[in-house]
C-alpha cells in the first residue's frame, strides 16, 4: 500500500513540476508584447549600433577631401595580418624637398579581425571604426578598399 | 512454444555485436565540429574517443610571428564565449614579465568584465542545456538574457564577442559612461530571471531523471584527468583560481567557492547555476567603487620581454586557462602554449560515460561545456 502511495505521489510531484514549467512558458506566451525579437532588416531606420562598434576601418575626409593619413605605415606594422598595405609617392615642395606621402591606403575588409589595433596605433588618428557591418557582397574582390578617397590629400597642418 | 520460452529466458544475457559510431564531427550536441567515435553495445556505452583538431587553427605556432599585443586578438578566438578571461591572461602574462603594474581603476573592470563574460557563458551553457535534453523553451530564454550583456560588451568594447578589450598595459578603451547603468539595471533584471530558469528547467522531472545519479566523476579522477572549473569544482576539487591565487580584483571582493561533492551530472548543473548568482554578487561588490585613474598605462611601441620563461594562469567559464610564453628577448614570443580547460576536461569523458547510456552521454557531455575551438586551438 505504501508504496501504492509514494508512486502516485511521484507521479503528481513530477507533473506539478512540468506544471511550474509550463506556468513560465504560459506567461510569456500571454504577453507577447514583452517580446525581444528584432524586425530586422525592417528596422534597419531605427536599428541602433553602439557608437564603438568595429564594422570597418574607415577613414573620414572633411569637405575639402582631405584626410589626415601621413602615410607612415605604423598601422600596416600593428595589423596582426596583414590587412593593410601602405603604398606611399613622394612629392616635391615648392622649395625642393621631397616629402612622403600617401597613393593608397588599401585596406582588405574580408581579412580583417576587427581588433581595432591599426585606429589605437595611428599616430595622427587618421583611420577610425565606423558602423557599417552589412559586408555581404557578390564578389569579393570589392572587399578590397582603397580608404583614401581618389584626389584626396593630407590636411593641413598634419605631421609626423 | 518451447522456443519462445527459450528466447524469453535468454534476453537478459542476450549480448549483440559491439559497433561503433560516429557522433559528430557534425552533431547538434557536440556543439562543434567534435567526433567522438562510440563503442556501443545496443544503447550502453562502451567506450568513447573523442577525435580532436577538425577546427584547428594553429594560434600557437601563429602567435610566435606577432608581436604580444597582437596574440590577445586571436585568444578570443579559442574560447570565444571566455574571450575577455583569455584576453586578461595574455594580458596579465606580459604585464608581470615586464613587471609593469597597471592601474586599480583596469584590474577593477577586468574583473567586472570577467564575470560578465562568465555570466553570459553560463547562460549560453543553460540555455543549451535545456536544448540538448530536448527543451528548446530554454535556449530562447538564456539568449534573450545573453543579449543584454552582449549589448553592454558592444557599448564599451566596440564587439560582442571577439572583444579584444583587455590588452597588455591595460584596456583598449576606458568604459563606455553608460557602463554601470546598463550593468546594474541588468543586474536587477537577471535576478528576477534566474528564478525563472529553476522554475523552467532544474525542477523538471524529465530534467532530474536524467540527470541526477548519472555520470559521475570522483574528486580523485578529477584531479588525475586535470578537469577544472566547474565541471570539477562539481566533484569536491577546489580549484577555483580567483580564490587560490587571486588575480586582477578578486582579492578585493567577498564571494564563495561553489563547491559540491557529488560529482553527478546535476551537480555539475548546480554548481553553474550557483556561479551565477556568485557572478552577479562579485559584480555588485565592484560596480559602485571602479576607482578613478587611467585606463591603460602607456607600453612602448614594441613591446619586447625580456628573456625566460613566464606562465599566467585564469579562470575562464570552463576552467583554468594558462598563457606560457618563452620568450628570447625578441619582440615576438620564441614559444606561446595555451593550457586550454576544455582540452583537459573533454578526456575525462571516457571515464565518465563508460557504462551509461548514449543519451546519457549527451547529457555529461552538456554539463561539460565544451567549446570546440578551445580544444583544438
Ligand atoms: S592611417 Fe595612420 S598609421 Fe596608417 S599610414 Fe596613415 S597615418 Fe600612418
Ligand atoms: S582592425 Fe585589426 S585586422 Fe583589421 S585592419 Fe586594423 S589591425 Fe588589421
Amino acid at each position: 500500500m505504501k508504496s501504492i502511495i509514494s508512486y502516485i505521489t511521484e507521479i503528481l510531484k513530477g507533473i506539478w513540476t512540468l506544471l511550474t514549467g509550463m506556468k513560465v512558458t504560459a506567461k510569456y506566451f500571454f504577453t507577447p508584447w514583452k517580446h525581444v525579437t528584432q524586425q530586422y532588416p525592417e528596422n534597419r531606420k531605427t536599428l541602433k549600433i553602439a557608437e564603438r562598434f568595429r564594422g570597418e576601418v574607415i577613414m573620414p575626409h572633411n569637405e575639402n577631401n582631405e584626410h589626415k593619413c601621413t602615410g607612415c605605415g605604423i598601422c600596416e606594422i600593428n595589423c596582426p595580418n596583414g590587412s593593410i598595405e601602405i603604398i606611399t609617392k613622394s612629392l616635391i615642395l615648392e622649395d625642393g624637398k621631397k616629402k612622403r606621402a600617401i597613393d593608397q591606403h588599401i585596406y582588405h575588409l574580408g581579412m580583417c579581425t576587427f581588433c581595432n589595433l591599426c585606429v589605437k596605433a595611428c599616430p595622427t588618428g587618421a583611420i577610425v571604426m565606423g558602423q557599417n557591418f552589412e559586408h555581404a557582397v557578390w564578389d569579393r574582390s570589392t572587399l578590397t578598399k582603397v580608404l583614401n578617397q581618389p584626389g584626396s590629400k593630407i590636411m593641413e597642418g598634419v605631421k609626423d | 512454444m518451447d522456443e519462445l520460452r527459450e528466447v524469453m529466458i535468454t534476453t537478459d544475457e542476450i549480448k549483440t555485436d559491439e559497433y561503433l559510431i560516429n557522433m559528430g564531427p557534425q552533431h547538434p550536441s557536440t556543439h562543434g565540429v567534435l567526433r567522438l567515435l562510440v563503442q556501443l553495445e545496443g544503447e550502453i556505452v562502451h567506450n568513447v574517443q573523442p577525435h580532436i583538431g577538425y577546427i584547428h587553427s594553429g594560434i600557437e605556432k601563429m602567435a610566435e610571428s606577432l608581436s604580444y599585443p597582437q596574440i590577445g586578438h586571436l585568444t578570443d578566438r579559442m574560447d570565444y564565449l571566455s574571450a575577455h578571461q583569455n584576453n586578461e591572461a595574455v594580458a596579465l602574462c606580459v604585464e608581470n614579465a615586464l613587471q609593469v603594474e597597471v592601474p586599480d581603476r583596469v584590474k577593477y573592470i577586468r574583473t567586472i568584465m570577467s564575470e560578465l563574460s562568465r555570466l553570459a557563458s553560463h547562460q549560453l551553457w543553460w540555455c543549451v542545456m535545456g536544448m540538448d535534453m530536448g527543451a528548446l523553451t530554454t535556449f530562447f530564454y538564456g539568449l534573450r538574457d545573453r543579449e543584454d550583456i552582449l549589448d553592454i560588451f558592444e557599448e564599451t568594447c566596440g564587439a560582442r564577442l571577439t572583444v579584444n578589450y583587455s590588452i597588455p598595459g591595460g584596456l583598449m578603451f576606458d568604459i563606455h559612461p553608460n557602463f554601470q547603468r546598463d550593468v546594474k539595471a541588468f543586474i536587477k533584471k537577471f535576478k528576477t530571471k534566474l528564478p525563472e530558469y529553476d522554475r523552467l528547467l532544474s525542477g523538471n522531472v524529465i530534467f532530474t531523471e536524467r540527470t541526477k545519479g548519472v555520470g559521475f566523476l570522483s574528486k580523485e579522477d578529477a584531479i588525475a584527468y586535470g578537469v577544472t572549473g566547474p565541471t570539477g569544482r562539481a566533484s569536491g576539487f577546489a580549484c577555483d583560481l580567483r580564490k587560490h591565487r587571486p588575480y586582477s580584483a578578486y582579492d578585493k571582493v567577498n564571494f564563495k567557492e561553489i563547491l559540491s561533492d557529488v560529482g553527478d551530472t546535476y551537480a555539475r548543473y548546480q554548481v553553474r547555476m550557483a556561479e551565477m548568482w556568485e557572478s552577479m554578487s562579485i559584480i555588485e561588490q565592484l560596480i559602485d567603487n571602479i576607482p578613478e585613474g587611467d585606463y591603460a598605462v602607456k607600453m612602448k611601441g614594441v613591446v619586447k620581454l625580456p628573456e625566460g620563461e613566464f606562465y599566467q594562469r585564469v579562470e575562464t567559464a570552463r576552467g583554468e586557462f594558462g598563457v606560457f610564453i618563452v620568450s628570447d628577448g625578441k619582440k615576438n614570443p620564441y614559444r606561446v602554449k595555451f593550457r586550454s580547460p576544455g582540452f583537459s576536461n573533454l578526456f575525462a569523458i571516457n571515464h565518465i560515460a563508460k557504462g551509461w547510456k548514449i543519451a546519457d552521454l549527451v547529457a555529461i557531455m552538456s554539463t561539460f561545456d565544451l567549446v570546440i575551438p578551445d580544444i583544438d586551438r
